[in-house]
């Protein structure tokens, strides 16, 4: 369920910004403060709005599993969104498109048979540099990816 | 720095410097998250045990969290000006497929993670699949 609000969230959130975004006049590095103001248009509001709701859930994925495991998951996203579009507003899907669409479903199907954690020592001098930032009883919480899956 | 204003002028090396912009800030930005997230825990079982309030204060009471969230900021906004520039067929899998690939070996070399042979396949064909998805 994280997995597939992170998913959804971020083409949906992409989109409602270039719409906001293509309706403005071209913005220029010479008055960044456009960039600004642009924030506060409705698309590029709703986008925004969106795109904290995945980062909420990305958040909470990179809790328990690892950024390698967790991006290439979530791109099942732009499969979502190609069928959406096929199915549900009947456009026109090439081949070459539905080829992406089960390279990507392959893909993802790849890392999610695997663990989404990578496992650490427990205790030793050795622990690698992010280790070294965990809170005392965060090792103890690591569990495999499957298991916190199914609890999802 | 003077980059073409309308898109139909804009440069293929203009291009590839918004996105490479994208990318860059966006892999800093999301390791520094996912190694901030690590070090804070399960923020389910820290909403278990102390509530949403205390999920949320863990992770705004991080550091790090606070200097990954600075590098996707900037990011974003280099996404909003890419926008303003590219089409969005164009910057959203560029972006996102490099960002992959980008972020598996930058995840191998600071997170130690394991990124192994499975891992680096789903990458590469996740990667030349939404290149496809955008043509």
């Amino acid at each position: 369920m994280i997995l597939g609000l992170v998913a959804l969230c971020a083409p949906l959130g992409d989109t409602c910004l270039s719409r906001g975004m293509t309706t403005l006049p071209a913005i220029s590095l010479a008055h960044p403060s456009t960039l600004i103001a642009a924030v506060f248009t409705p698309w590029i509001a709703l986008g925004i709005a969106l795109l904290i709701g995945f980062f909420a859930s990305y958040l909470t994925a990179l809790s328990w599993a690892d950024l390698t495991f967790v991006l290439p998951a979530t791109a099942f996203g732009n499969v979502i969104v190609a069928l959406f579009a096929r199915f549900w507003l009947h456009e026109a899907i090439s081949w070459q498109r539905w080829l992406g669409v089960v390279l990507i479903t392959v893909g993802v199907g790849f890392v999610a048979h695997g663990p989404s954690l990578t496992e650490r020592p427990q205790s030793n001098g050795s622990a690698p540099e992010t280790a070294n930032l965990q809170a005392p009883s965060v090792e103890e919480t690591l569990e495999p990816a499957m298991e916190k899956e199914q609890v999802l | 720095m003077n980059l073409p204003v309308s898109t139909s002028a804009t440069g293929f090396w203009a291009a590839a410097v918004m996105i490479a912009c994208v990318v860059l800030c966006s892999t800093v930005g999301e390791v520094l998250t996912a190694a901030a997230m690590k070090s804070i825990g399960d923020l389910d079982d820290i909403r278990a045990h102390s509530g949403l309030k205390g999920a949320i204060r863990a992770v705004v009471t991080c550091p790090l969290f606070f200097a990954g969230v600075g590098f996707l900021a900037i990011a974003f906004f280099s996404l909003l000006f890419a926008l303003n520039h590219l089409n969005l067929s164009l910057v959203a899998p560029a972006s996102a497929s490099l960002t992959l690939v980008t972020n598996a070996i930058a995840g191998k070399i600071f997170l130690k993670e394991n990124v192994d042979r499975r891992r680096w396949t789903a990458a590469v064909l996740v990667c030349i699949g939404v290149y496809f998805l955008a043509h």
